[in-house]
This record gives structure tokens, sequence and C-alpha cells, in this order.
């Protein structure tokens, strides 16, 4: 993985914050500003877990990723503490693949 | 120390040691999708922002572009900023230690920081917070890359779902309400669609389209501030 791009991805990051401090705060007031930019990490979110289950590269794959997924889902729906959840993903999909 | 900043540092422990289970989780898999150990702690350092950190990784691990894995990266990093313009009240006047307090707003530091009552216990919340997670979350980090290093077939252990499993973790909390809801199905159904036509990369960002979707349409009366 290169530096560069680990170095400008995180400078930007930075300049991201501290130009925030310097804007004022009533341009955030405005309810569509608010509801926007909640959503935009859900959005992106959300297609970082669809892409990261069933992309195959250029198409679509189903395959051990999704019942370990689905693992997750469950424990996120019984309030399982965060590491419970990724390594009841990475379990059930690793005996998924040792079955299959 | 008064009874109210005691209470904000157990919560500010709290917070920490949460986001040290994801700070393992991410050093492991950060090091078995393709980073050294210090260019997985340089992020956690430097960066600071986790999703933002993850995407980065996740893109470039598998195999998308690295103008792609920027996009994704700055998108998620901008609510950072609508944090600091929140915060902006709190954080220190003088340009110097500004420049210095901005590395540290994220989710959690101002989650805790804007509920306070005044802005004495705002600000004590906000460095409480600040400075605790970030030792957490860098100590937690490099132990998970230490750790990864240990592991020689990612996929055999099913660590490819370790960083979507996070996401929806990290998601699943503001999928509460019909825009979240409807914005998420969105995303979901673009991700679907554009994953056989567009290369590595573009369809996370395409779902940042689904943000608009999901909000409310323009009504004249939001042009004008309503009382």
């Amino acid at each position: 993985m290169s530096w560069t791009v680990i170095l400008v991805g995180s400078f930007g990051c930075y300049v991201l914050k501290l130009v925030g401090t310097f804007v004022p705060a009533r341009l955030l007031a405005g309810p569509r500003v608010q509801t926007f930019s909640k959503l935009l990490p859900v959005a992106l979110l959300v297609g970082l877990v669809v892409v990261m289950s069933v992309d195959g590269g250029r198409r679509l794959s189903i395959d051990a990723r999704i019942p370990g997924m689905l693992a997750a889902a469950v424990a996120i729906r019984l309030r399982a503490p965060f590491l419970v959840v990724v390594v009841a993903a990475a379990v059930t999909t690793a005996l998924v693949r040792l079955a299959t | 120390m008064t009874p109210e900043r005691r209470k904000i540092m157990g919560d500010a422990l709290g917070v920490a040691l949460a986001v040290a289970a994801y700070g393992v989780a991410f050093g492991a898999t950060a090091r078995t999708s393709g980073a050294t150990v210090a260019q997985a702690c340089s992020l956690s350092l430097l960066m600071f922002t986790g999703a933002s950190q993850s995407a980065l990784i996740s893109v470039l691990g598998t195999g998308g572009t690295v103008a792609a894995a920027l996009s994704v990266t700055w998108l998620l990093g901008a609510r950072n900023g609508l944090y600091a313009m929140r915060l902006s009240a709190l954080l220190p006047r003088s340009l110097g230690r500004r420049v210095g307090a901005a590395h540290f707003v994220i989710d959690e530091t101002m989650a805790m920081a804007v509920v306070r009552e005044t802005p004495e216990l705002g600000r004590f919340a906000f460095w409480s917070t600040a400075l605790m997670l970030f030792s957490f979350w860098n100590i937690s980090t490099l132990v998970g890359a230490l750790a990864g290093g240990l592991i020689d077939d990612p996929a055999k252990f099913g660590l490819d779902v370790a960083f979507p499993a996070a996401f929806l973790a990290l998601v699943a909390p503001q999928l509460q309400g019909r825009p979240a809801r409807r914005t998420g199905v969105v995303a979901a159904l673009i991700a679907v669609v554009a994953i056989p036509l567009a290369p590595k990369g573009v369809p996370i960002l395409l779902c940042a389209m689904a943000a608009l979707v999901g909000a409310p349409p323009i009504r004249r009366s939001d042009a004008k501030p309503s009382q």
C-alpha cells in the first residue's frame, strides 16, 4: 500500500476538520443540510457493506460472506459488543468455507 | 473533581473501551488487507477517524483505484467538518490551539461534548474523551496490526467480512426513521446495480447519491429561516 495515499488521505481528513472550525455554525442550521449530513455516512456505510459482501469482481457473487454478514446482523440485533459482532461474522464465514 | 466531571470521565472511559475493540479489528484487518504495521498505526495517528480509515484500506485492499479510495475517505471524513462547526464555540479561540484541537473532532468527541449543560463541562467532555479515545485507539490499532501479521490467509479465517461487519455495526444504530431507512435501501440498490457495471470503488461513490434521495423534498419554507 502506498504511503502517499495514506498521507494525502490523512491530510485531507484533517483539513476537513479544521475548515469546519472556521465556518459559522448558523450555516448548519438549515434542516436540509442537517438531514443530508446525517444521511451521507448512512449511504456510504451501507454501500461499503453491500459492496464488500457481494462484489465478485465486476459481477455479483453470493458466497460464504453472506452467512457471515447474517451472523453479524443477528449479533447486532442481540446488542452484542462490537468485537463479538466482527468475530461472529468472521467465524461463520470461515466455517462455511471449511464446510464447502 | 466535581461529580459532573467524574461522571464525564467514566463515560469517556466507556466510549474509549468500545472504540478499542474496533481499533483491534481495524489493525488486524488493515494488516491482512496489505498495509504494514507502520501504515496501520500512521492512519490511526494521523487520520484518526475510524470509518474513513477503514474505507481507505477496504477500497485499496479490494483493488479499487487511489482516486476512488480517497474520494470515499474524504466523503466520510466530511461529517467531521460539520461536527467542528457545531463545536466551534467550545474549541480554543487562538489559532495555534485550534489547529491542534481540530484533529480530535470526531463522532464520539462531538457526541460527548454537545450534550453538556455548560460550555466548561462541554470543553471538559471534549478533551477527556479526545485524550482517552486517542490513546486507546492507537494502542489497540498497534495490538491488532501485530496480531494480524500472524495470519497468513485472511480469507481462511473469514477476515474479509471483518470490515463489512464493522461497517454494519457502525451504521445499524443510524438506520432509525424513514429518511435513514430509505437512504439505506437506495444505497444498497445502487451498489448491487453498479457492481457489474462500474470499476472497483466507484459503486461506493455512487451510493453517496442515496443521501439526496433520502432527504426530505425541498419546500419553499426551507429557504427562509423558520422559527
